[in-house]
């Protein structure tokens, strides 16, 4: 076998070099916003916490809360809980037998993503300005 | 010598078998329609509730229906967390490691549950003596 020729085969995909499919992009991103949103929650719950214990620990959770740090945990939690959220529907038709098909599978992708992207803009209008 | 099988060795550990994993299912199934209701209701409870001077924050969940449904939200979705965590917990570790993961993962969650109720309760009940 040591004569065959293979300098010039292509080789078979590798995960490196390898596009993944929009579909499974979201995918992964389902489970990785469902673990990340926790950190808002840890925040929130650090807060409510805080508010009961005293005047001096509300101070800080709250500076820490309404910080420019505060609101890239928030605003990234949110984001991750739409996106988990509109990801999480998906799986009902999924579950249903429905939306299965590779075209369905690339378009309700790209709708998680963008709706996701609108559903926060439009959470964070309403909270600072209704 | 080993005079078991491998297949009696991996007869029953199937996910659909005497185990757990259909009840796995339906219970994330059950914890996300019932978030799809209670993700809405939480964002604009909680949107409301940032921003306010602590006496505020104290007043505000002193209500019902912001602390039930800063409650629910926080319950159902820890609990939803600490399933949901398993999943990839089972799909990347294996042995002891695995064992230690899944018990950090319920410790976590419920620590973050009773906190949030804890904190909810004081406020909640502390209206009423007052």
């Amino acid at each position: 076998m040591g004569d065959i020729p293979r300098g010039n085969r292509p080789l078979s995909p590798h995960l490196q070099v390898y596009r993944l499919p929009i579909s499974a992009v979201t995918s992964i991103m389902n489970r990785a916003t469902g673990h990340a949103m926790v950190a808002g929650i840890l925040l929130l719950v650090w807060w409510l916490v805080a508010a009961v214990a005293g005047d001096r620990a509300f101070a800080t959770a709250d500076w820490v809360l309404r910080s420019w740090f505060g609101f890239l945990v928030l605003a990234g939690s949110l984001w991750s809980l739409w996106f988990h959220f509109l990801a999480g529907i998906r799986h009902f038709f999924y579950d249903a037998g429905h939306m299965l098909e590779i075209d369905a599978g690339q378009k309700t992708s790209w709708a998680i993503i963008w709706g996701s992207v609108i559903m926060t803009v439009l959470t964070l209008i309403l909270f600072f300005f209704a | 010598m080993r005079y078991i099988t491998p297949r009696k060795a991996a007869m029953g550990l199937g996910a659909a078998g005497p185990s757990t994993g259909t009840q796995h299912h339906w219970t994330m199934t059950v914890t996300s329609v019932a978030l799809v209701v209670l993700t809405p209701a939480f964002l604009l409870v909680i949107g409301r509730a940032i921003g306010l001077p602590r006496e505020g924050v104290l007043v505000y969940f002193s209500q019902p229906y912001p602390a039930i449904v800063t409650a629910l939200f926080l319950i159902v979705g820890m609990y939803h967390f600490v399933k949901g965590t398993r999943i990839m917990i089972d799909d990347y570790l294996d042995h002891t490691e695995r064992k230690v993961a899944i018990i950090f993962s319920e410790m976590f969650g419920w620590a973050v549950i009773a906190a949030a109720v804890y904190a909810l309760a004081r406020m909640a009940l502390s209206a009423v003596i007052v």
